[in-house]
């Protein structure tokens, strides 16, 4: 087996991720498709790393997720605060500004 | 460097399961089995990362996502509210057609350009994982990027006080206490307001259950002893329907002990029927006012005895239910 199928299955999630936070309407499904987008780059991070026999990319992932976890953290408080003015999680449902 | 067969095997059990985990968080209509595909991804990964001589990372990966982020996650969902399901309008025009084919776009070409793209041979991190991978990670990450180090730091402790800040809710109406709480029951008293907790459901020989009401002691249906909630869904039983069925299988097992030992159980009137049905229209419940029970309505169902009683019986105290036709 080649390394590359790593890299294939990483390419695959984050399409996933991305092809959800595309279609779907619940903020924090979306949310969660994000997540899935950070963790399928980590694992190109990791794969490359061991690829070139490089500690450097273990390293950048370690940061992203350090990162995540601080916007998970954000995201999550916004979401909660707009559900407790708006009544909803439904990111078709912010349109505050339109009107 | 090869890869090993038992790595092989691993990775070919788990990439197909964790693609269809993926695919659940795409198509999971309750966002809790989302999060738990998710979670199901995230610890999958976390193998393959220990797997890929990464080890440090791959107890992260399960401490940090799926210990912290992923029960985050859970914890804002139970807030928000589970039964938050997604709605199924479109209300941009053609975005699920755009949405799908910008997704398969995306995945045939990061698949193609790894396909297209030649990598160098593998190296393998046996020489740099030779003190071990996080002495070795430690290594790099406190002399290459001490400062980002820093700045990471900070960013934690902002992001940490931006959710108190953001979550943080000012008071607005005095804080209710026990006290103010007692006050005001002793206020409600002249209303027909209750001092004590509300009666308990009742407790049958056949059945024990929320939906029945308990019986005073004269027989009567406390109506307000079962569940606001189930009052409003219609989804409380009469006791009338749960004495009857009592008296008919008491009836039918000790037919002379019943008769002897319970003379008034002997013959499941009408008039008897009718009386418990009228008593609990005539028992005084105080939340009652703007929610109309029928329970006469279901009592009407399978059970005959009563059926039978409702249609001979007095139509005075029913038809106030309204449901009587």
């Amino acid at each position: 087996m080649e390394l590359t199928n790593y890299l294939v299955l990483a390419a695959i999630l984050f399409a996933i991720g991305a092809t959800t936070v595309l279609l779907r309407r619940n903020a924090i499904i979306v949310f969660m498709g994000i997540e899935l987008m950070l963790n399928a780059t980590n694992l190109t991070f990791v794969t490359f790393a061991r690829m070139h026999g490089d500690l450097h990319g273990q390293v950048i992932a370690f940061f992203v997720m350090v990162v995540a976890a601080a916007e998970v953290v954000v995201g999550l408080a916004i979401i909660v605060a707009i559900f407790r003015t708006r009544r909803s999680a439904s990111v078709d449902d912010v349109n505050l500004l339109k009107n | 460097m090869t890869v090993s067969g038992g790595e092989t095997v691993l990775f070919w059990v788990l990439a197909p399961l964790m693609v269809l985990a993926a695919l659940g968080l795409l198509f999971a209509r309750k966002a809790v089995h989302a999060a738990v595909c998710v979670v199901f991804v995230m610890i999958s990964l976390a193998i393959l990362y220990i797997a890929q001589e990464a080890a440090f990372l791959g107890v992260v990966q399960i401490v940090v996502y799926t210990g912290a982020v992923m029960m985050l996650f859970l914890f804002v969902l139970m807030l928000v509210g589970v039964d938050a399901s997604d709605s199924l309008v479109e209300t941009i025009r053609g975005q699920r057609i755009i949405g799908w084919l910008l997704g398969l776009g995306l995945v045939s070409v990061l698949v193609g350009v790894i396909a297209q793209s030649t990598f160098p041979p593998s190296v393998g991190l046996t020489a740099a994982n030779a003190e071990s991978n996080p002495v070795a990670l430690a290594r790099i990450l406190f002399a290459d990027y001490v400062f980002a180090l820093e700045v990471v730091g900070i960013l934690l402790v902002t992001a940490a006080i931006a959710a108190l800040v953001l979550t943080h809710r000012r008071r607005l109406v005095p804080r209710v206490g026990q006290r103010q709480i007692s006050d005001a029951k002793v206020a409600a008293l002249a209303e027909g307001g209750l001092l004590t907790p509300l009666p308990a459901p009742g407790v049958y020989a056949q059945n024990n259950a929320m939906d029945t009401p308990a019986l005073d002691p004269q027989g009567r249906p406390i109506e307000h002893s079962v569940s606001r909630i189930l009052r409003i869904r219609g989804q409380e039983r009469s006791a009338g329907r749960i004495l009857a069925t009592e008296r008919a299988v008491l009836l039918e097992h000790e037919p002379e002990l019943t008769s002897r030992r319970f003379p008034e159980l002997s013959a499941p009137t009408d008039e008897e029927v009718a009386a418990d049905l009228s008593g609990q229209a005539t028992t005084p419940a105080p939340e009652q006012g703007a929610f109309p029970t029928d329970t006469t309505a279901r009592s009407t169902g399978p059970d005959r005895s009563v059926g039978a009683a409702e249609s001979a019986g007095p139509a005075g105290p029913t038809t106030e239910h309204g449901k009587e036709s």
